[in-house]
């Protein structure tokens, strides 16, 4: 962060990943992450590509991990809503460090209703698997809020998920 | 295996000339390949007692739940460690469940990844309701058209045998997939997942 121009969100969070060498990024895609998605691939230091389902992501972040790599899943809140079984069997009993970035739909603004519906299941699942989870509003918070978060995932071989809230990406619009 | 079953796979591809083996044995082949510590996943269930039974290997890892993500973190640690072979041992049943991930095999295209898919044609642990592969979807010809050129049905053990040499040094990605009783595994697993994670990495070596 010593470039003195104000950043903005998505660089805020590569910044964090290549300062804490999270270099797999897996991802499903979501039009609000597209910048942060085009940034990460144009970014060597990073090994960035595209999974059909969230819970394959879940698989290959959680072999690398085991192999020695860290790495990071991109998703929205309908993809979080797969991935439970994975989470509830594979990554909190194994204790892997899986970072979860999740553009988060179905708030301040949402124009489908399933989104909505479907957004209300995310706190109560990460709640009811004890997973740490920081939805995050404010980008002066940002850096910290990952940076911190990332150093406890690895020190407690803990999951953690990110919640961007639209207050921090803007969201996606309806369609006018 | 019933009459109907051999009956509607003669369209496969190499199936239909596939001999039925045993998972435990072939299993046993193919650990007995394994000279340079390559990772072994085993997919829940029985690819992964009848691994178990096989020798309990420090490069192994016994996926306990998230059915169908063994390919996925074989995948995982093949991206992570590319001098490491890496094998997946998954079931007909947990295969058809995560089917995409092939595609996304194929797209990484990983020179150190081998598949083994064992195809019963059944969801044998639940009581032996029949996959699809027991009738009408052909495992290799899916793998072939998600892009995994190297693709077979292991026609007998000996063909089993050279589909593995062949994988392990001419490298991959590789899809071996064989047709298997229904012979139920020999032993189980452990049941400790922080253990069997916490052993595999200092099997790979990223643990001490």
């Amino acid at each position: 962060m010593s470039d003195s121009k104000p950043q903005v969100w998505h660089e805020i969070v590569l910044a964090s990943l290549k300062a804490n060498n999270v270099k797999l990024i897996t991802y499903v895609p979501d039009r609000v992450l597209r910048p942060l998605i085009k940034a990460l691939h144009a970014d060597p230091f990073f090994l960035t590509f595209a999974t059909t389902r969230e819970e394959e992501a879940i698989g290959i972040v959680t072999g690398a991990w085991m192999g020695g790599m860290r790495g990071a899943l991109l998703m929205q809140t309908s993809g979080f809503a797969t991935i439970p079984n994975a989470l509830a069997s594979l990554v909190c009993p194994c204790q892997i460090p899986a970072l979860l970035f999740v553009s988060e739909r179905g708030t301040l603004g949402e124009f489908n209703l399933g989104q909505a519906m479907v957004c209300k299941t995310m706190r109560p699942v990460l709640d009811a698997l004890g997973m740490e989870n920081h939805t995050i509003t404010r980008q002066d918070e940002l850096a910290f809020i990952l940076d911190r978060s990332i150093k406890q995932a690895v020190a407690t071989q803990a999951p953690v998920a990110f919640i961007l809230s639209p207050l921090l990406t803007g969201g996606k619009v309806f369609a006018q | 295996m019933s009459q109907s079953m051999s009956q509607t796979q003669t369209g496969a591809i190499g199936a239909h000339n596939a001999k039925i083996m045993n998972r435990f044995t072939l299993t046993q082949r193919l650990v007995d390949k394994l000279k340079h510590d390559e990772a072994v996943i085993g997919g829940i269930g029985n690819a992964n007692f009848d691994l178990w039974a096989a020798g309990q290997r420090p490069q192994n890892f016994y996926m306990l739940g998230s059915m169908g993500l063994a390919i996925p973190i074989a995948l995982g640690v093949a991206i992570a460690q590319p001098k490491r072979h890496v094998l997946a041992l998954e079931g007909d049943g947990s295969l058809l469940m995560q089917l995409g991930c092939l595609t996304t095999v194929a797209t990484l295209a990983p020179k150190n990844l081998t598949m083994i898919v064992w195809d019963n044609g059944i969801y044998q642990i639940t009581g032996g309701q029949p996959t699809a592969s027991a009738s009408t979807a052909d495992l290799v010809t899916i793998a072939r058209g998600c892009g995994i050129a190297n693709a077979a049905w292991a026609a007998d053990e000996d063909d089993f045998d050279r589909l593995v040499t062949a994988a392990l040094s001419q490298g991959g990605p590789t899809l071996i997939a064989a047709r298997v009783d229904e012979k139920p595994a020999v032993a189980t697993t452990d049941r400790d997942p922080v253990r069997i994670r916490a052993n595999f990495m200092v099997g790979l070596g990223v643990r001490t």
